[in-house]
């Protein structure tokens, strides 16, 4: 047990020092991949045919490729590339750090599945709303921000917390790629000690916590975005 | 006559697919994969294709056993959570929260590394007949899978069983049929027919979860591509290819699903 203690002797401030790194990419992950949800839908519902179909050809190869296989292709086609392109450029190379091409790789993988989220979403917004946000004359970037992305909240809410929640999982495939996060802490601590069970166990506890804490908020946030709106329990 | 008429019907479809802006794209497209074939290094191939096939077959092979001993897992799993008592439901609600809750990876690693470093420790189970199975690691990647695809289904089983109407289960009873003929003609394969949509996407996920193995000396199709990276030193080229076989299994499960579905009743409940 004293192998758990967070000071010195005791691995348990490892553990929580990779809780932080995960809990970081997952929240940038998650970020980045609503940016790219968000401007995916849009292009979806409303741009060109080109624009539709080079995302229906990324949504689609994203969804259809193991996660673990587009982060290691992601992982050095990214790095090579920037480092490629800074040489031609007359720069010296840089080394990426691990933090960025991790949010990097995670966000591009989550903004696929956030992209069908949104896309769904907005279409479940009664057309009459947004009918009357141009009949009033509302510009595209008023009505975005006005009409359309609060209407959409509740709808999205759901299947965005449930793309949080394979976020914060999605990070221990990182631990593959050598970035120092809990599943890879785990590894190291339990690799040293030779307590292989107790670390796996109290990692999955900590990943656990973090998905139940998650839970309790994701509730409360879905409460607040159906504020309004007529409750679901008594049309049963 | 008829043979006119189909193939102006195919032209019509054809007309509707094929844009002027997605020829374009698909000749784009095209020089894409030539560039890709007559640019990149494909010399290992003649070397390497056996040992991928094997990699596929076994990646094919660990997707069709946990899918199936998975959902075997899952049908008790979700009754017990619709309609058990709380001593059968608060267990199954326990097992799929955990299973959904920690990555899977690390449920991997605590089979293979911590369970796989307790046994050795007592003598009675080295000196069983399991120990020849438990020293190698696929029984672990298999029981890890199982688990996984278990949870996340025994979770839409739940939705299911508890979405077939009551009148139907009524019914069944007023005709006098004992418990276990309700539950194998009317409550199982209604709840199946519910679950069976989702059923397609749990499949694609479980397939993209197989990769996995790799990481604890399992040789699948992700294996064979990293042994081709480390032997030719050859970064993209494997991978994309890893990616493409991928991409057709996934089609091909997708195509498989889509027949199944189209046979089963529509109508429900």
């Amino acid at each position: 047990m004293e192998l758990l203690s967070p000071v010195a002797p005791g691995w348990g401030g490892t553990l929580l020092v990779g809780l932080l790194h995960s809990i970081e990419i997952a929240v940038g992950a998650t970020c980045l991949g609503l940016m790219i949800g968000t401007a995916g839908a849009f292009g979806k519902l409303y741009g060109g045919p080109v624009t539709r179909d080079l995302l229906a050809v990324y949504t689609t190869i994203v969804r259809a490729v193991p996660e673990l296989v587009l982060i290691l292709l992601l992982y050095y086609a990214g790095t090579d590339l920037i480092n490629q392109v800074l040489t031609a450029m007359g720069y010296s190379r840089v080394d990426i750090s691990g933090l960025a091409a991790g949010i990097f790789v995670l966000g591009f993988v989550q903004g696929a599945y956030s992209t069908e989220v949104i896309r769904g979403a907005i279409l479940a917004i009664p057309q009459g709303q947004i009918e009357a946000a141009r009949a009033y004359g509302m510009p595209p970037g008023l009505m975005l921000r006005r009409i359309t992305l609060p209407a959409m909240l509740p709808f999205a809410i759901p299947g965005l917390a449930n793309l949080w929640l394979i976020a914060t999982k999605d990070t221990a495939l990182l631990a593959v790629v050598g970035f120092f996060e809990l599943t890879l802490a785990t590894r190291q601590a339990a690799g040293v000690t030779k307590a292989y069970l107790l670390f796996y166990l109290a990692a999955g506890a900590l990943y656990l916590a973090l998905t139940l804490f998650s839970n309790l908020i994701i509730g409360r946030v879905e409460v607040w975005s159906r504020r309004g709106m007529p409750s679901v329990k008594e049309a049963r | 006559m008829s043979a006119e008429a189909t193939a102006i019907n195919m032209a019509a479809r054809a007309s509707i697919w094929l844009k002027p802006h997605r020829i374009v794209l698909i000749l784009i497209a095209l020089a894409l994969v030539l560039c890709a074939a007559f640019f990149m290094r494909w010399e290992w191939l003649p070397q390497y294709w056996q040992m991928g096939l094997m990699g596929i077959w076994r990646t094919l092979w660990i997707l069709a056993v946990t899918c199936a001993l998975g959902f075997a897992l899952a049908v008790p799993l979700g009754l017990a959570q619709a309609s058990g008592p709380i001593w059968f439901s608060a267990p199954a609600k326990a097992f799929c929260t955990i299973i959904r809750g920690t990555p899977l990876l690390l449920q991997l690693w605590l089979l293979y590394y911590g369970l796989g470093s307790v046994f050795p420790q007592y003598p009675w189970i080295r000196e069983s007949w399991l120990w020849p199975y438990l020293r190698q690691a696929w029984p672990y990647a298999v029981v890890a899978l199982t688990f996984s695809f278990a949870g996340y289904e025994g979770e839409v089983m739940r939705g299911a069983f508890a979405g077939v109407p009551r009148g139907q289960l009524e019914a069944a009873r007023a005709f006098g049929m004992s418990r276990w003929k309700i539950f194998r003609r009317i409550w199982l394969p209604q709840a199946f027919y519910r679950a069976l949509p989702t059923l397609t996407g749990e499949t694609v996920l479980q397939l993209k979860s197989t990769p996995l193995v790799a990481t604890i000396s399992v040789i699948d199709i992700f294996a064979v591509s990293s042994k081709v990276r480390q032997d030719t030193y050859l970064t993209y080229e494997p991978l994309l290819l890893l990616a493409l076989i991928y991409m057709t299994i996934t089609g091909i499960l997708v195509f498989v699903f889509s027949r199944i579905e189209a046979r089963i009743p529509v109508k429900i409940g």
